[in-house]
């Protein structure tokens, strides 16, 4: 256990946790987007910038990659951390007008307008990394990742056309804290659309009752991964005895 | 040999140069776009497979670099300096003329084949500005009058 200060409360937490977690804790709310507890650390998104004190030294870090330790001293709503916060919001509120998700978290940090030009691509993505983490970390796939740098960085399969690698499980959507990838199940074909490029995917009617339930291929990996039959997967839930 | 057996073979030579090492990633990608020219797509897929690194993240990293390419370049390479120095000295018209004497926009390659047009920012000669490097030569106080004879060096 470790003891330190957070906004003038002392408090104890694990050795290894981050100062997020242990400030979530303690009830005290720092903002984040790029955070799931499914996926590691990753300081994508800067909104969990908090002031930590250590010895002499005072550093603006993210809390979601910054461990506890001793003796440490965290504020999590100085005015610097406070401006951060309100300038990265108002990026993003720029680069995703249509995001409700983003233009929620905004009006929580006290922003409602953006001085930027806002982003007509129609396209929410904040690169947090959560769907290429997710994918990587979660499923074990990696089927798609971020591709190209600077104002070209996007989240992509590779080549935006090859997804040998994808089962069409939608991890990735489900886990994308903008709503920036879509999902669509219709006639047997399950449609995922990642920001610059779709695929399509056959679903499988259950065995039973015939009811377009999962995608073939998330089937095949589960029978490969688990050693079940795939034939006993096939089978949708609520026919399953 | 078909084609993606000979791709097959030249990329695992390359692997062998660096003991199949996955660290060795961005070394092995720099060998194979000297050996083609630009990133294959059999290639990139030849390396992700014999690394047993995902594709996607082979493809992060060859989209990653600038110097890596996805296209066919040319045999010759002319990077225009467009840096502070030499844009004061009239770099953006150099490149315009290059534009113009090969038919192309900056970032593309001629149709031939024979060069592939690009900006850089700086290439740490500014005294010598307007620069201009071919194929890793500097030529240094480019005009646009300059631009036509220069090309005719290369075949
Ligand atoms: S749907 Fe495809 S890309 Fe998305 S998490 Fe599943 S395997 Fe990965
Ligand atoms: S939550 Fe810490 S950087 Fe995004
Ligand atoms: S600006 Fe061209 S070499 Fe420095």
């Amino acid at each position: 256990m470790v003891t330190f200060k957070i906004d003038g409360k002392e408090i104890k937490a694990k050795e290894g946790q981050t100062v997020l977690d242990a400030a979530t804790e303690n009830n005290i709310e720092i903002p984040t987007l790029c955070v799931n507890e499914s996926v590691l650390p990753y300081g994508a998104c800067r909104l969990c910038m908090v002031d930590v004190t250590k010895g002499k030294r005072k550093r603006t870090v993210t809390s979601c990659a910054y461990e506890v330790a001793e003796g440490i001293e965290v504020d999590t709503k100085s005015e610097k951390v406070i401006k951060i916060r309100r300038m990265v919001i108002e990026l993003l509120l720029a680069r995703c007008p249509e995001s409700e998700e983003i233009r929620q978290m905004a009006e929580k940090l006290g922003v409602t307008t953006t001085r930027f030009k806002p982003d007509e691509d129609g396209d929410a993505c904040i690169l947090c990394a959560l769907c290429t983490r997710a994918c990587r970390e979660v499923v074990g796939k990696s089927a798609i990742s971020l591709i190209n740098r600077g104002t070209e960085r996007e989240a992509a399969l590779p080549f935006y056309d090859e997804a040998d690698d994808c089962i069409a499980c939608g991890s990735c959507v489900y886990i994308c804290p903008t709503g920036a990838i879509k999902m669509e199940d219709k006639a047997g074909t399950r449609t995922i659309s990642w920001p610059n490029c779709s695929q399509e995917f056959k679903l499988k009617a259950c065995s039973a009752c015939g009811f377009y339930f999962a995608p073939e291929k998330q089937l095949e990996f589960m029978a490969a991964e688990s050693g079940v039959e795939l034939e006993k997967l096939e089978i949708c839930m609520s026919c399953r005895p | 040999m078909s084609e993606l057996s000979a791709v097959k073979e030249t990329i695992s030579s390359i692997l062998d140069r660096y003991d199949r090492d996955k660290s060795n990633l961005i070394a092995i990608l720099q060998d194979v776009q000297a050996e083609y020219n630009y990133l294959p797509r059999e290639a990139i897929a030849e390396v992700s497979q014999a690394l047993d690194i995902p594709l996607s993240q082979v493809f992060s990293v060859a989209t990653f670099f600038r110097a890596f390419s996805l296209k066919p370049r040319g045999r010759h390479s002319v990077h225009v300096c467009l840096g502070t120095a030499c844009h004061v000295r009239g770099a953006a018209s150099i490149l315009q003329q290059m534009e113009k004497e090969m038919n192309v926009c900056c970032g593309d390659t001629t149709e031939d084949k024979k060069f592939t047009l690009e900006g850089v920012n700086c290439v740490g000669a500014c005294a010598l500005g307007p620069v201009v490097v071919v194929d890793g030569e500097y030529i240094g106080h480019v005009s646009v009058n300059k631009v036509k004879p220069l090309l005719e060096n290369y075949d």
